[in-house]
């Protein structure tokens, strides 16, 4: 695979890595009472803590303790018995206290890995620096006024847990891949709910250019990308700025980014001059947080079946892919339906491939073109096993299968109700096939000319003709096979 | 270390403070004879010793994850020098 970009003397390498901000899931705050729902009205959701009123104090939420904790065991991270809370002071108007309660020499969790998994069957480790926890800001809206910013604080206060990479991915497709792997823990975990229209998942992206093999260049920070496309697309502009920049013989100054998702294009955030300057230090409000190894034991037995321990199980129990079981289970919706659609009947198991095929392709088009997903789907694992039955059991071929998928979704009838009312039956009946390419070959004695004369490719024709008159009810190979031996 | 008038108007900026001469002039005599007097501690051995973070022997308190269901805009906009449909208003920043 070719990770470079050609450069006006030399190759190019993207050097990438990423700060992933996933919200936790919970009823409540990091560190107060107030409610964490999404899309309330403005402020209605905010205690004095939040709000930072002089004396409030904050109290840990026990369950994103849990919830930072089992993420960490899933990103087969390293959990730290001993972590602190630190201030890290800054001002804006959507940030009440003048500093953000979060972690900083000593994270929740330490070093850990994700793999990757490309379509051509290899994989890639992206190595996790850390992952610590930390308060979330209010929402700033600045284009409602010319001359003034709204504030509201409903988001004040949720916990976040930031997962920062080591600088591992190399193209911004690589960057899309660990994002969703991510998000696919995330959600089998059930630790943030990964909806990334909504801001609960969200990134900064670090990416710098070098000529490969030599040392990293001078990076910048994209901020706040909230779709994998987003990050794929800023990540293109922003090397490709980079790259100019240094072929015409300048230098790349350590800057943070904005993206604008309408131009496609990178620029500076302003006063740069002043750099930032967080004087980070432990928050005297809070004590150091510890974790015994019993308890870190309790999370780890409620874990559940994690998407590349999945994967490894569907690729022995069914001899899939590694690509193919990646795709099942990078969402855990497709991941149970892919369970359901198999266990409906016991026959499907030995049809795994063709089980995959029918979910990834011809359900999720039809789903697609009329924005459903998965959850939501009219068509049932249980009649979806159906249509595959009829399908191996060579009782309707594939071709009518899809017409009859297309039926099962907008009429809600079960396979074997379509098959039954309009008598879509495979014909294999040998005679029965062999008359009907009696018949085309008696009504097309020129093509039959032509096609004896050496035009193969009339075979084609054919078969067409025969499938029509057949209603494409005829099995498909055994039309071939007495087409041909008939036309010598 | 030594408090000079880069630093005492490099603090005053990231505290949002305005400091006139004089004013720099006192911080930076207080600052320094506060920095001179922990500097006492460092003739203290502290080799072999970990760092204490807190004087409690207590353990960090946890809360359950319960949320109340108070609506609050009304008492939070209370005191705001300006608002508008349950926002905060403030003077426009733009980023």
């Amino acid at each position: 695979m070719n990770n470079l970009i050609k450069g006006e003397n030399h190759d190019w390498e993207m050097v990438i890595g990423l700060e992933i901000h996933a919200q936790v899931k919970s009823n409540s705050k990091l560190f107060s009472s107030s409610s964490t729902k999404f899309g309330s009205s403005p402020n209605s959701q905010v205690s004095l803590v939040d709000a930072a009123m002089p004396g409030m104090l904050p109290v840990i939420n026990k369950y994103c303790v849990e919830q930072a904790v089992k993420t960490g065991v899933g990103l087969n991270a390293k959990i730290n018995n001993y972590s602190v809370f630190d201030r890290k002071n800054y001002f804006y108007a959507d940030l009440p206290q003048g500093y953000q309660i979060s972690q900083y020499k000593y994270p929740i969790v330490g070093e850990g890995k994700v793999t990757i998994d490309f379509k051509d069957g290899t994989s890639k480790d992206i190595r996790i620096v850390r992952l610590h926890l930390e308060q979330d800001a209010g929402k700033s809206l600045h284009d409602q006024n010319p001359s003034k910013t709204y504030v509201d604080l409903n988001r004040s206060g949720v916990a976040l847990m930031e997962i920062v990479s080591e600088p591992d991915i190399r193209t911004p497709d690589e960057a899309g891949m660990y994002i969703s792997k991510i998000r696919s823990i995330l959600m089998y975990l059930n630790t943030c709910d990964g909806n990334m229209q909504e801001g609960s998942l969200r990134a900064d992206v670090n990416i710098s250019v070098r000529k490969p093999g030599e040392e990293y260049g001078t990076r910048c920070e994209i901020k706040n990308l909230n779709s994998i496309k987003f990050i794929k697309q800023a990540i293109n502009y922003e090397a490709k700025r980079q790259i100019e920049i240094l072929e015409s013989g300048g230098s790349i100054e350590q800057n943070t980014m904005l993206f604008n998702t309408s131009t496609g294009k990178t620029r500076p955030m302003r006063n740069k001059e002043e750099a930032h300057d967080y004087r980070y230090f432990p928050d005297p409000d809070l004590l150091p947080l510890e974790i015994s190894e019993e308890e870190i034991g309790k999370i780890k037995s409620s874990i559940p079946e994690l998407p590349d321990q999945l994967k490894n199980r569907f690729i022995e129990t069914y001899k899939l892919s590694n690509y193919d079981a990646s795709v099942l289970t990078a969402e855990k919706q497709t991941s149970d339906y892919f369970n359901e659609t198999i266990n409906s009947d016991s026959e499907l198991k030995n049809h795994a491939k063709i089980v995959v095929n029918w979910i990834t392709s011809e359900l999720f088009s039809l789903l697609n073109k009329n924005n459903l997903d998965l959850n939501n789907s009219p068509v049932s694992p249980e009649n979806l096993g159906q249509l595959i039955k009829l399908i191996s059991t060579n009782e309707i071929s594939g071709k009518i299968a899809k017409d009859v998928l297309e039926d099962m979704f907008s009429s809600g009838k079960t396979a074997r109700q379509i098959v039954d009312e309009k008598g879509l039956q495979q014909v294999t009946d040998q005679d029965e096939i062999a008359k009907v390419i009696d018949e085309v070959i008696a009504e097309n004695p020129k093509m039959v000319e032509q096609y004896l004369a050496g035009k193969d490719k009339l075979l084609g024709f054919f078969v067409g003709q025969a499938m029509k008159l057949t209603k494409g009810k005829a099995n498909p190979k055994m039309l071939n096979d007495i087409l041909k031996s008939k036309l010598k | 270390m030594k408090i000079d008038k880069n630093t005492i108007n490099k603090i005053a900026r990231l505290s949002r403070i305005k400091l006139d001469d004089k004013e720099s002039e006192d911080y930076i005599k207080d600052l320094n004879s506060i920095l001179d007097w922990v500097e006492h501690l460092n003739e203290v051995n502290t080799e072999n010793v970990e760092p204490l973070s807190n004087i409690s022997s207590s353990i960090l308190p946890k809360r359950e994850d319960v949320s109340n269901d108070a609506n609050s805009s009304e008492e939070i906009l209370e005191n705001a020098p300006d608002k508008l449909e349950g926002f905060f208003a403030v003077p426009k920043v733009v980023e």
